[in-house]
């Protein structure tokens, strides 16, 4: 589109993001280990990932929101010391303000930069007529749909004619069919030139919509986040969904997230990030996990599923599956390989079972494959007064996780090992017993 | 693990820490500090002239107007400290440390026991002049507005929206900019929510510090206070009443013309993504929409308002910006504390010096068992508030027709100052031979228990209706419906009212404990009728020691029963 020749707009060198606070200080564990990439002109770059890839503090380091614990960004031949000129960003939460009409929601990014009234007035309007908003100038945002709210989101963004247009998940609070024409017209809008952007990065979890609108696509690892690869889309605007090449695409990608990882790290376990007791556990409810075994035994998947097939038909996000699914892994109740989910003998037997067969059976795999379960089952077992207090793991979980993800962790645990009847826990007194409640 | 904080004071800590001691020997310490300088400044205290207060019924609308103007006079001075003091505690973590358990404690303290000292010290900056009187009313009103809505503000701050504050960032907005664009519109509705509050219990100490007298010196200044102080004096019945009249029409007026157009107003600045159920435009607000010129002329101050609240001042940048070496900023954090101790540690000395030179261990010890009878006296009434108005709350807030109709009223009897009344319950005391120190303690709760009625009035309409009609499907019924069913339900909202009525009841005693009808006086044994009599004797070591002993017992009272309720509340029973 424009010169290639150009050197790239916006470089991102080795970076490293680590967590902070708590005890470790700027030493705790890694989100973002090693990241390098650039953004050429003329592009639109898909960061896809599950959460807790650091996709979106990826996209903050790019915006100069935080800075990386370690390595740099290199933007206009310059290192980024901060929030520079001429990189907007569009929110997954819109984040408008309140209390601003559209038209000064819009034009807060040029009051910023001290644009005079009658101008910023006249861009703004020609924001607006672009991104399809006239007729709304005068309306609070609380009085327009959600679509409306991010076309407003993208009117803001764009009025300040950025260098780079920053996306983060801009269409994951929306409807499927709002979220569909507001990515059509986007595109379109790309494709004509119509839009005052050199390039733009997006954040996603939705494979299909970064096939639909990404020249190139970054497909990161989770805990740490890593490139895991790069993939090219040359099918030229408008995509078709359906369009075999299209699929196929589709179906690499999900067999690239759920290839089992090659990590480096000695004695991980499965998919998830850390191993022992500091293994981060996602937030599964065991309704889930009976509920996606339940699926996967019976017609018409007898045991093995195409997940990309499964999560069209019931209607999940990536992003709700595939842990659900390595829940599954992790317990051995299922085996993911290149896309596909195949139930294991344990899992064939949990889906057929009776309540109390299934409760015992889970409470058993409990204790054989989440080394925390085992862990607090065994500090019970130990102490004469069989209790032990939550804060004691919370802080043995904090020196490997940050403390979101040890309360998150923790809280999985209990809510597991009450459906498997390891023990019991008094939310009043934050502790754990052998004894089960009357 | 995110918790949902409404009380005005955070943390996980109940009991009082090294910076709750420290926040107290500093108060403490200050107002030791007052009156030693004021006292060398001048002796004996120039009475002020043009004292005289005209008992007739013409002049009181005069006086309103001065009462109200000096209302307005200190929320205007309570808005400045909230916007700096709270932001300064949010921006800074060093001033953070202090400053907040300052306010916590400021929070706590019985200001009008202090009211004696605000105005020895005013008169010595201003000698001879009403001006001086005139700023000791104002600043006693100004203790009672400011703590609440610096503690709002403060958390707001804390808490903006995190994307909101990326837009602001990736923008580039200044911090002068960020404060006028995010952070204080974020901030409006809680602030006015507690300006309105603030305006209430404001009222309570306008009555008591328009007229006062330190030892000889009497100070009358014109307004309704001062009126129905000398009314009280000169026993006319009838001039109380009017005053009592005057201050109703007062309270309805800027009700109407102030805060219901303000309160509909701030409605935009919620961060809700939901258009909230909207009520009706109020009255003031409409006409001031539909007119054409009255818009026209507000028009250049808006935009003089734009103008200065866009302008690109770079205010320090705070905090994460410019991360100094954790060696340097550890050194910083040593010379901090060391002086904020050394800080503390002479006001300890200067209070314990200046209370020791004329009192015993015995004095201590006889503060102490006031305190606690006082005491007893709150937590029975609250108690008996509680039996009384639960029920009738509850019983009128599951009738939303009812709850519309009887809101305001609660509201608006939360507002009104019950000291106004007090004079009449003397008269009765007096002419039935009652005893003060049972019958005096009504007054302490009469003016504050309001606030557990509107309460739970708001937690019984805000009941789920589907776990009412679980209720009503599993005909659960009589004891067991109150205990299971809708004590826990309206117990955040319950608790949120006692706690407030329980802070109001402490300051109320002061007053309540010690009344004055003509020369007879009526007083009950506690800390509070102490604390006025020695303020009636302009005996500074001994109110000193009252208030201070006093200001310990509040804050254990605030940690030890409110907080651990209030965290239970938040906790357990939270409906969402």
């Amino acid at each position: 589109m424009l010169d290639a020749a150009k050197g790239p707009l916006l470089e991102v060198r080795n970076v490293t993001q680590r967590y902070r606070g708590g005890s470790h200080g700027d030493d705790g564990p890694p989100v973002l280990e090693g990241m390098s990439t650039v953004l050429n002109e003329g592009e639109i770059v898909g960061l896809l990932g599950r959460s807790g890839c650091g996709k979106s503090t990826l996209l903050r380091i790019v915006s100069g929101l935080i800075r990386p614990s370690s390595g740099e960004v290199i933007y206009q031949g310059a290192k980024l010391e901060g929030p520079a000129d001429g990189v907007a960003m569009v929110f997954q939460s819109f984040a408008l303000f309140p209390w601003l009409s559209v038209l000064e929601n819009v034009e807060i990014g040029l009051k910023a930069i001290r644009v005079p009234a009658e101008e910023a007035r006249q861009r703004a309007l020609a924001a607006i007529d672009l991104i399809g908003l006239d007729g709304f100038e005068s309306a609070y945002p609380k009085e327009l749909s959600g679509g409306m709210r991010q076309r407003v989101g993208f009117a803001r963004a764009l009025v300040v004619h950025p260098n780079i247009l920053l996306m983060d998940e801009p269409f994951s609070a929306l409807d499927v069919l709002t979220a569909e024409t507001l990515r059509s017209d986007l595109v379109e809008l790309w494709t004509e030139g119509r839009l005052p952007i050199k390039t733009v990065l997006m954040v996603t979890h939705n494979i299909e919509e970064a096939v639909l609108m990404c020249d190139r696509i970054l497909v990161l690892s989770s805990h740490p986040g890593r490139i895991a690869s790069e993939i090219r889309v040359t099918l030229p605007h408008p995509r078709d969904r359906l369009d075999p090449q299209f699929r196929q695409l589709v179906d690499n990608i999900y067999a690239l997230m759920t290839r089992r990882s090659t990590s480096k790290q000695p004695g991980r376990d499965g998919l998830f990030p850390g191993s022992g007791i500091g293994m981060v556990l996602p937030r599964v409810s065991t309704n889930s996990i009976a509920g996606l075994t339940e699926e996967v035994a019976a017609a018409p998947y007898n045991g093995k599923a195409d997940l990309p097939h499964l999560a069209d038909s019931l209607q999940l996000e990536i992003d709700e599956l595939f842990p659900i699914a390595e829940t599954l892994q992790l317990l051995r109740f299922a085996e993911l390989e290149e896309g596909d989910i195949k139930l294991t003998g344990a899992g064939r037997r949990f889906a057929d079972a009776e309540v109390d067969q299934r409760k015992r059976l889970f409470g058993d795999h409990l204790l054989a494959y989440v080394p925390l379960a085992a862990r607090i089952k065994r500090v019970l077992d130990e102490r004469p007064t069989h209790t032990a207090p939550a804060s004691r793991f919370r802080e043995e979980l904090e020196d490997y996780m940050s403390e979101e993800y040890a309360e998150r962790t923790l809280r999985t645990a209990i809510m597991w090992c009450r459906y498997g009847e390891l023990f019991a826990y008094d939310e009043d007194a934050q502790a754990f017993s052998m004894e089960n409640p009357e | 693990m995110t918790r949902f904080v409404t009380f005005a004071s955070l943390g996980r800590r109940t009991l009082p820490n090294q910076w709750d001691i420290i926040a107290l020997s500093l108060i403490f310490g200050a107002f030791v500090l007052i009156v030693h300088g004021s006292r060398g400044m001048l002796v004996p205290l120039p009475a002020p002239s043009a004292n005289a207060i005209d008992l007739s019924y013409l002049q009181l609308p005069y006086y309103a107007l001065r009462t109200t103007l000096r209302m307005f006079a200190a929320m205007t001075a309570s808005i400045i400290f909230t916007l700096t003091y709270a932001t300064i505690a949010a921006k800074s973590r060093r001033a953070e440390m202090v400053l907040i358990p300052l306010l916590d404690v400021l929070q706590s303290v019985p200001i009008l026991g202090f009211l004696s000292f605000t105005v020895t010290f005013f008169l010595g900056l201003f000698p001879g002049s009403l001006l001086g009187a005139e700023c000791a009313a104002i600043f006693a009103i100004f203790t009672s507005q400011a703590w609440n809505m610096a503690f709002s503000f403060y958390q707001s701050l804390r808490t903006v929206p995190r994307d909101l504050s990326e837009v602001v960032d990736g923008f580039r907005l200044s911090g002068w900019q960020r404060f006028w664009q995010l952070e204080t519109p974020f901030a409006v509705p809680g602030l006015i929510w507690n300006a309105m509050m603030s305006m209430s219990g404001g009222w309570f100490f306008v009555v008591a510090s328009e007229a006062i007298s330190v030892g000889d010196t009497t100070i009358k200044l014109p307004g309704i206070g001062s009126y129905l102080a000398v009314a009280i004096d000169q026993r006319r019945v009838d001039c109380v009443l009017m005053a009592v009249l005057a201050v109703l029409v007062v309270i309805v007026l800027y009700d109407q013309l102030v805060f219901r157009p303000i309160v509909a107003f701030a409605d935009k600045f919620k961060v809700e993504l939901s258009a909230s159920e909207k009520g009706d435009t109020p009255w003031v607000l409409r006409l001031y929409q539909r007119t054409s010129w009255l818009k026209r002329a507000t028009d250049p101050v808006r935009d003089a308002f734009d103008w200065f609240t866009s302008l690109r001042i770079d205010l320090p940048a705070w905090g994460s910006s410019r991360p100094a070496s954790r060696t340097v900023s550890r050194l910083i954090d040593i010379v901090w504390f060391a002086l904020v101790g050394l800080l503390a540690a002479y006001s300890v000395y200067e209070v314990a010096t200046f209370v020791g030179a004329a009192l015993t261990w015995h004095d201590l010890i006889v503060a102490m068992g006031l305190t606690l009878v006082t005491m007893l006296r709150v937590v029975v009434l609250l108690a008996l508030a509680t039996l009384f108005w639960v029920p009738i709350g509850v019983w009128v807030g599951l009738r939303p027709n009812l709850a519309e109709k009887v809101q305001p009223l609660a509201q608006f009897l939360a507002a009104f100052p019950a000291n106004v009344l007090f004079p009449i319950a003397v008269i009765g005391i007096l002419s039935f031979r009652l005893n003060p120190d049972i019958w005096l303690s009504f007054l302490i709760i009469f003016g504050t228990q309001w606030y557990i009625v509107f309460n739970v009035i708001a937690g019984a309409s805000a009941y789920p209706n589907d776990l009412k009609e679980a209720a009503a499907n599993f005909r659960i019924t009589g004891w067991s419906w109150w205990r299971k069913v809708i004590l826990p339900g309206i117990f955040p909202y319950y608790v949120t009212g006692a706690l407030t009525a329980s802070g109001g009841s402490w300051n109320a005693a002061i007053v309540a404990e010690y009344v004055k009808w003509g020369d007879d006086k009526v007083a009950a044994h506690g800390i509070g009728a102490y604390i006025a009599q020695a303020t009636d004797a302009g005996d500074f070591p001994r109110i000193v020691l009252g208030v201070a002993v006093m200001s310990v017992f509040v804050i254990m009272f605030n940690r030890l029963l409110w907080r651990p309720l209030f965290g239970f509340a938040e906790r357990r029973l939270r409906i969402n």
